[in-house]
């Protein structure tokens, strides 16, 4: 019998009736690194939140299958149970406090105290702290985690690298640590600083603890881990040991879709032109979690182009940023007229459009009319639907709304109805109405399918296949589902840290999509030379 | 200082800057007796003090200016109302108003507390209409309750029907007036001198035995001997203990208090549960994500600081005037001047000190003592400087709210970019 420090046998979670994760195991011994591959929602998450009792498990009934650690099945009821047990975590958003010193952000809610005759008489909180100890810990700590830096320093100035270790050593002076889970480690850090991170997790693995791996940079899985588990859409797709696999072998596998087309819509007829309808050039974005960090992209007239990648790569923040939302930099030309950026207003009087990956919050107003939605944007921007005396001209957006009805198929009983009260799928029919009531020539449509049923994307998409093909409207489309990607556009950008990495056709393989979304090719040499000045 | 550090500095201080700035001139321009001056400003200083310190706590613990400590003077007005109406008399009246105050204190900071809790990010205006609310279940208490269904004795209530004075007496008889301040009054002189001497005293033993680096021993000397020096010139001194005048003498008992409370604030913050105060204070989620309970560590904030302002009242209310308590309004303004007087002292929605809450309390009170005659000298009518007075407190509170939403949107968002230098880059 091999000695497992966590074994998770058969995991199964259902959120309602959505199964997100189905059979899943996961066995990993002490001293082993594990990574743990998968796309946005392949399940890696749901997995990490049972391993740590989080409240949205127990919360939603509980998971099917057996936890155990050292061969003796546990129940984790919640964070500081599973911190109890040894299990910890190194967040990917830094859970740290600027205005603390390093020694006191070590040893947060752990700090050594000395009694005195006041805390005997009103208990353990009020016990002095005793700073000698604390920075004595904490200095043997960060000396475990190679950083020679001054242990009484503030955390607030100092470089994010710095930060990302300074967790690390936090988590390694928890007394009992047997475990640690790793949450995208290297994805703030320039090249010699993630060189660095690896090599502490191993030093950290040869001391006996166990790592699990999440990551999407396949190079550094096959340099660190010793084995991988794959997860795609809730299901395990195989664990096998970096020595006998491949960089290519994991990026089909992460990926591995074939051509189980979801959807299916027509194909374009002939070729798309040559000319170009709007160049991207260095732009960045600053949409906290999803930043970009100098797109470049073409987009020709006519075609209908994908943009993809993982979660947190920056791809919504394209759409975003181009229509003023979010705080920008950079040239962006459309028709050569070059577009003013940080206001949705110019953005919109420039002939752009777009329907938001933030249904409920950006795209619509839940308690105003169908109607009203649908022409509210061009009664602001266009000045359209309104009379002379720069009322609301009630019959015209009747009229409209019904027209717009009836060509998207919006189901309502009737226009005046609240938003609110349609489904996500009708709901996001209005949203594109609303786009197109601007009378577009681009339109941008981010995340279009999130949170609908498959009936209803399947309309969606179809929808915007028929402007495309109908009105010739150039349209960007940001999705997270590759698919449906694949199956819609005529071109695929895949958004990796903040660029693109590559621009791939829908019948390009998975390796590459794979190789892609892990910003494997020769982004990153390029990112690291700039990464130490944008945070 | 470098330069950065310094532009910072004044960033930070300049409403404290701007004060000083105008007590000055007010002090120059009302062409007051400057013995008069000196003794007003040491007695308000000595009567408010207490107060103001006790908002920093909710302050460090990230629960901004708590307002609702005019809740805690209402327990203390409570405790004060039935020390009279049972003729307690004296220090042990006093201590008996005490006693009475913390249960309610407790009790009261409990809920606003957890009223608080339901409202995170908006407790400086929720403590500020927590306390206005609050003043209307006063007004029934002392209205209604109080005579009918708690009886009261005579002394203190409405002759003939239910509820009490509306003015009631700390004076003669009552003996509270004072009974704190006079047990032991010396001159000022002679204070600052032993506390002078004292400091010298207890930095070189420090020193000697090698508990204090050189350069906290300096600052001690340097400041002890200006604490000595500067009163052993004659100008100086005289203003306190003239010929032309009366001495000034101050209340120890009062000051020691102060100075204890003062300890209190620093003390706590060395333990674990100051520890939490600063970590919820600085932020919830790594607090959370570190095993604190942050609700509970909120609530504790709330409850200390309300019991202290109760006890705050209580030394407020033995000192004030001529020893008359105004049953209904004593309270009403106890929120709104302490925190305008911490944030004068350059302490933030969310930064404060000891230093910070007694700079604040002086300068404050400097203006308040001089606004009305620097008026009437400047334009002729004293109520110029009425309005003045609660021109300051509104504003200061406002700016400092104004600032700290300004700050906070200044603030890198989590998970973000820093484009500003690339902006300045295209622009140029």
């Amino acid at each position: 019998m091999e000695d497992f420090i966590l074994e998770m046998n058969h995991i199964t979670k259902q959120y309602g009736s959505n199964t997100v994760l189905k059979d899943v195991s996961l066995k990993i011994r002490p001293g082993e690194i594990h990574a743990l591959l998968g796309e946005n929602g392949a399940g890696k998450s749901t997995l990490m939140n049972i391993l740590f009792g989080m409240p949205v498990i127990h919360s939603t009934g509980g998971f099917k299958g057996e936890v155990s650690l050292k061969g003796a099945p546990v129940k984790i009821e919640s964070p500081m149970d599973a911190m109890e047990k040894g299990i910890g975590m190194v967040h990917q958003e830094f859970m740290l406090i600027p205005g603390f010193t390093i020694t006191d952000n070590i040893k947060l809610n752990r700090e050594i105290t000395k009694p005195w005759p006041v805390s005997r008489l009103l208990g353990k909180d009020l016990e002095l702290l005793d700073g000698e100890a604390m920075a004595k810990d904490a200095r043997k700590a960060l000396d475990d985690v190679g950083m020679n830096i001054d242990e009484y320093a503030p955390v607030a100035g100092l470089p994010i690298g710095h930060m990302q270790f300074i967790e690390i050593a936090r988590e390694i002076d928890k007394q009992g640590m047997q475990l640690l889970v790793f949450d995208e480690p290297t994805a703030v850090l320039t090249e010699s600083e993630a060189q660095q991170l690896l090599k502490v997790m191993k030093q950290i693995a040869a001391r006996g603890i166990a790592i699990i791996f999440i990551t999407h940079r396949l190079e550094e899985v096959m340099d660190a881990a010793d084995n991988i588990t794959i997860l795609r859409d809730g299901q395990l797709v195989k664990t096998l040991k970096s020595s006998d696999t491949s960089t290519d072998e994991l990026a089909a596998l992460m990926i591995g879709r074939g051509d189980e087309s979801v959807i299916q819509v027509d194909k374009r007829e002939g070729e798309v032109s040559e000319k170009i309808a709007m160049t991207i050039r260095d732009l960045w974005v600053n949409m906290p979690g999803e930043v970009c960090r100098g797109v470049d992209l073409d987009v020709r007239e006519g075609e209908i182009l994908g943009i993809g990648g993982l979660a947190g790569q920056g791809k919504i923040g394209i759409p975003n940023g181009i229509m003023g939302l979010y705080e920008a930099v950079g040239d962006v030309e459309l028709y050569g007229e070059k577009i003013p950026l940080n206001s949705p207003k110019k953005s919109l009087s420039a002939g752009m459009a777009m329907v938001s990956e933030d249904r409920r919050g950006v795209g619509l107003l839940l308690d105003h009319s169908i109607e009203d939605n649908i022409v509210f944007s061009a009664m602001q921007i266009h000045k359209d639907f309104l009379t002379k005396l720069h009322q609301k001209d009630t019959k015209r957006i009747r009229s409209y709304a019904q027209e717009m009805k009836e060509e998207l198929d919006i189901r309502c009983t009737s226009t005046a109805q609240s938003a609110g009260t349609l489904s996500g799928g009708n709901q996001q029919k209005v949203c594109v109405a609303r786009a197109l009531a601007l009378n577009p020539r681009f339109l941008f449509v981010a995340e279009p399918t999130r949170g609908i049923d498959i009936g209803a994307k399947q309309l969606v998409l179809e929808t915007l296949v028929k402007l495309n093909r109908e009105r010739n409207m150039t349209i960007v489309m940001v999705s997270s589902e590759l698919q449906e990607l694949r199956s819609v556009c005529d071109r695929i950008a895949i958004i990796a840290e903040g660029k693109v990495a590559e621009i791939l056709k829908p019948d390009s393989s998975d390796t590459e999509f794979g190789l892609a979304m892990s910003g494997f090719k020769g982004v990153r040499k390029k990112e690291s030379e700039e990464v130490g000045t944008d945070e | 200082m470098n330069k950065k550090g310094f532009v910072e500095h004044l960033k930070t201080y300049a409403v404290t800057y701007l004060f000083i700035a105008i007590s000055v001139f007010f002090i120059i321009v009302s062409n007051l007796d400057t013995t008069y001056v000196a003794s007003q400003l040491l007695l308000r200083l000595n009567r408010n003090a207490f107060i103001v310190l006790a908002l920093i706590i909710p302050i460090i613990a990230g629960m901004g200016i708590n307002f609702a400590i005019t809740i805690g003077a209402m327990a203390a007005q409570i405790g004060l109302l039935l020390t009279i109406s049972w003729g307690i008399k004296g220090i042990l009246g006093i201590l008996l108003a005490g006693l009475i105050t913390l249960p309610l204190a407790l009790v009261f900071g409990f809920l606003i507390g957890r009223l608080l809790n339901m409202m995170k990010g908006q407790e400086t205006i929720g403590s500020l209409i927590l306390g206005y609310f609050a003043n209307g279940a006063y007004q029934l208490l002392f209205l209604f309750i109080f005579g009918s269904l708690i009886p009261l004795s005579d002394r203190v209530r409405i002759v003939g029907a239910t509820g009490v004075q509306n003015t009631l007496n700390l004076t003669g008889d009552v003996g509270l007036y004072k009974a704190i301040d006079g047990i032991w009054q010396i001159p000022f002189l002679t204070f600052i001198r032993v506390i002078g001497g004292a400091l010298l005293l207890v930095s070189i033993l420090l020193f000697a035995m090698k508990k204090m680096k050189l350069k906290s021993f300096l600052t001690c000397l340097v400041f002890s001997g200006i604490l000595i020096g500067l009163f052993l010139i004659p100008k100086v001194a005289g203003i306190f203990d003239g010929s032309r005048s009366r001495v000034i003498r101050v209340p120890v008992v009062t000051w020691v208090l102060i100075g204890i409370l003062c300890l209190f604030n620093t003390l706590i913050m060395r333990t674990k549960l100051g520890q939490k105060f600063r970590a919820v204070g600085q932020s919830q989620e790594v607090a959370n994500a570190a095993g604190i309970d942050v609700n509970r560590t909120r609530i504790i904030a709330i409850m200390i600081s309300t019991v202290l302002a109760g006890w705050g009242q209580i030394i407020f209310m033995q000192s004030d005037g001529i020893g008359t308590f105004q049953t209904y309004a004593a309270h009403e303004q106890v929120g709104l001047y302490a925190g305008a007087a911490i944030l004068v002292g350059g302490a933030s929605i969310d930064r404060a000190t000891n230093l910070q809450a007694l700079v604040g309390t002086f300068l404050f009170h400097s203006l308040f003592i001089t606004a009305q005659s620097a008026a009437s000298n400047l334009f002729g009518d004293s109520a110029v400087g009425e309005y003045f007075r609660a021109f300051l407190s509104y504003g200061v509170i406002a700016l400092a709210l104004v600032i700290y939403a300004w700050r906070g949107k200044a603030a890198l968002k989590h998970g973000g970019v820093d484009l500003s230098e690339r902006k300045a880059k295209q622009a140029a």
